[in-house]
């Protein structure tokens, strides 16, 4: 009786079953790195904005206090957007002629507010509250990053439930003394985890991981 | 035919005269030689049928679970009942595939075949409900437990997660069973098809076979060992299903019955199934030399004892609702056989425990007519025990200002007959391209029982 199939089919099939295994588990591992990396996630990737505007210039070279700007960082779940006023305490007497500042101009003249471009967005079903994070010892610079070093504003986490979830569950390993929240040059103690889990203690810090504390 | 009646389990379990050649000829020639008018008839419907569930479906993914009869309190209703049943009937395969091959049991071989590929189409029916009944069944994936980014684990305290481990480790075993089991009789279709198409599609399946003795060693050893793994499954996969129930607090759900009454009831229903699927067959066929009236007689027997494991367990039910002095078990009880459900539960005891007990009689189980008719009985009873258990518990539980009833709409009843469509389709489609008797297991049964003919045949030149 004649061959159905050449000999090579025997290779040919054993590579098939054998690769199927590789070729499965690779596409399955490419699958679980790219939901994390910044394509998906964003994080690491400068946000365009209406107006160029540098946290790096305005914090690094001025000086200027977070809560100067996202005034309800303490007190409310939004830490806050300045309104143009803000912007015009200092820019009305500043590069009053800078071309790159026109927007700010026209909305301050027309009482329209400057329509910038979310980097931090939590979906709507995670409820999220900045005032008990900063009065509980999570510096800014925790989630947001070197803020002070980011001439245009991204974000500087994933913001995926593994990464919220990883300081929800050991707390200690993040928080600083509550008059360090809002330093941009705090650095974690070589003894980090014991100074954090003392903090724990005297903040009276719940390490909430219930499914409801977040989706409500 | 009256002997066959004095003593059916004394017959041999192929009738006297095939050779090897014989038996893969009657067998092989189903699937190689044409097909019948009655096989386009009887699969045009049950296509039609699944195309109605596709129907069901499609509207159910647009519209979401709220275009079935379910609501609080009654939010499990036809598609856990239907998954219940359908995972049940799987079981039948598994016992005559794994259990009855460890036992040696020889009147096993001629219905294995087609036994286990009806545990494959019930798992994949059954499997579907869990999911059409999720409110977002494109997440059906979270009950994986993987490495995601949400950084959680599904409940691996949830009887549904073990749910999700119970059947997939049934479903791909069965499969793997069933396709070792094939590789022989792939080759030899591969070896008898004419088509060039066919030849390479059954070459490709067999996977090299050439029968050499080593094949036939290391066949023979996988076989047994997967018939090994299988085994527990049979127990195993409808005890963690009764799970779903008994972990729950519902008054009729908490109970440490359930998982051998679960058990006991998945056998019964699988058989009547397997006897649903096999007469009929059998007589289109003509395969009642293969599947003799010993074959009947032996599963009618497993359907006579699980139906008294099952009523055993219904007895077990009323009796401790009574012996618990529970208010709410007694007032269940109360409420099964005299409630607003109650004609269900007098069809599922006509069903289940009633008509089957006919079973006794020699002269029942040896005639194929009134064994369908019981067979066919039983499968509705299971279904409808199913019913009554999910849907009485749920719309009467502790508070009666909690009560509700369930009424099913027409897409409960379109999923649920579009699922015997597919289910049914998909039996027509084995049918007809795979050989549903093993021709392999069949050659050895012969040269067993029957080593003079065989002996004389291979003597003779042809």
């Amino acid at each position: 009786m004649a061959q159905i199939f050449h000999r090579s089919t025997n290779t040919l099939s054993r590579v098939t079953i054998f690769g199927a295994v590789f070729i499965v588990a690779g596409i399955l591992g490419a699958v679980g790195i790219f939901v994390r990396s910044p394509y998906v996630t964003r994080e690491g990737v400068p946000v365009v904005q209406p107006v160029p505007f540098s946290h790096k210039h305005h914090v690094n070279d001025d000086g200027i206090d977070c809560r100067y700007c996202h005034t309800s960082v303490e007190v409310s779940s939004f830490a806050g957007m300045p309104p143009t006023e803000t912007c015009m305490n200092c820019h009305s007497q500043l590069f009053t002629t800078s071309p790159v500042l026109v927007p700010v101009f026209a909305s301050a003249r027309t009482d329209m507010p400057i329509q910038w471009n979310r980097v931090n967005q939590l979906p709507d079903f995670v409820y999220f509250d900045h005032s008990i994070h900063v009065n509980k010892g999570v510096g800014c610079t925790t989630c947001h990053g070197q803020v002070d070093q980011m001439p245009l504003m991204m974000r500087a986490a994933s913001l995926q439930m593994t990464w919220c979830l990883d300081c929800h569950r050991d707390p200690a390993k993040y928080v600083r003394p509550l008059d360090q929240v809002f330093s941009m040059t705090w650095q974690p103690p070589a003894d980090q985890l014991e100074a954090g889990k003392k903090l724990v203690t005297e903040y009276h810090i719940e390490s909430k991981t219930n499914c409801s504390t977040c989706h409500r | 035919m009256s002997e066959q009646i004095r003593n059916p389990s004394h017959s041999p379990v192929v009738a006297p005269g095939y050779t090897f050649r014989t038996v893969t000829e009657k067998i092989s020639s189903i699937v190689l030689k044409g097909t019948p008018r009655g096989w386009y008839v009887g699969f045009a419907i049950c296509f039609l049928l699944a195309m109605m569930l596709l129907v069901a479906v499609t509207y159910l993914f647009i519209a979401g679970v709220g275009i079935w009869g379910i609501n609080v309190p009654v939010a499990w209703a036809f598609a856990i009942t239907n998954f219940v049943w359908w995972i049940g009937i799987g079981h039948a395969g598994t016992l005559i595939s794994a259990i009855l091959l460890l036992l040696r049991q020889t009147w096993r071989t001629s219905i294995n075949r087609f036994a286990e590929a009806m545990t494959l189409f019930a798992v994949a029916c059954a499997a579907l409900f869990p999911i059409l009944h999720l409110g977002r069944p494109y997440f059906a994936y979270w009950l994986i437990p993987y490495p995601s980014a949400m950084g959680v684990w599904p409940n691996f305290r949830s009887p549904l997660v073990w749910d999700f481990f119970a059947v997939t480790t049934y479903g791909l075993v069965s499969l793997m069973f069933w396709y070792v089991g094939l590789i022989p009789d792939l080759g030899t279709l591969r070896d008898r098809a004419h088509n060039t198409w066919a030849k390479m599609a059954y070459g490709l399946l067999a996977m090299g076979w050439r029968g050499s003795a080593y094949h036939w060693q290391r066949y023979h050893k996988s076989y047994f060992l997967l018939a090994a793994l299988a085994t527990p499954l049979v127990v195993s996969v409808h005890t963690i299903v009764s799970f779903d129930f008994a972990v729950a607090i519902l008054p009729g759900w908490h109970s440490t019955i359930f998982p051998p009454y679960f058990v006991a009831g998945a056998i019964f229903s699988g058989f009547a199934m397997v006897l649903t699927i096999t007469i009929p067959l059998r007589a289109f066929y003509h395969l009642e030399d293969f599947v003799t009236v010993r074959h009947l007689n032996a599963m009618a027997k497993v359907m006579l004892v699980s139906g008294l494991v099952v009523a055993y367990g219904y007895m077990t039910e009323i009796f401790l609702s009574w012996y618990s002095g529970n208010t709410f078990e007694e007032f269940l009880t109360q409420n099964r056989v005299f409630g607003p459900y109650a004609a269900l539960f007098w069809v599922l005891l006509l069903c289940n425990v009633v008509i089957p007990q006919a079973l006794w009689l020699r002269r029942v189980r040896t005639n194929a007519l009134l064994l369908f008719i019981i067979s066919v009985l039983i499968n509705v009873g299971m279904w409808v025990e199913r019913l009554v258990i999910v849907v009485g518990s749920l719309s009467r539980d502790y508070l009666p200002s909690a009560w509700g009833m369930f009424a099913p709409t027409a897409w409960d009843w379109a999923t649920f007959i579009g699922t015997l469509g597919l289910f049914f389709a998909l039996m027509f489609l084995f049918i007809r391209l795979l050989p549903m008797i093993s021709m392999a297991e069949m050659r050895e049964l012969v040269q067993e029982t029957q080593p003079h003919a065989t002996a004389e045949a291979a003597a003779k030149p042809e």
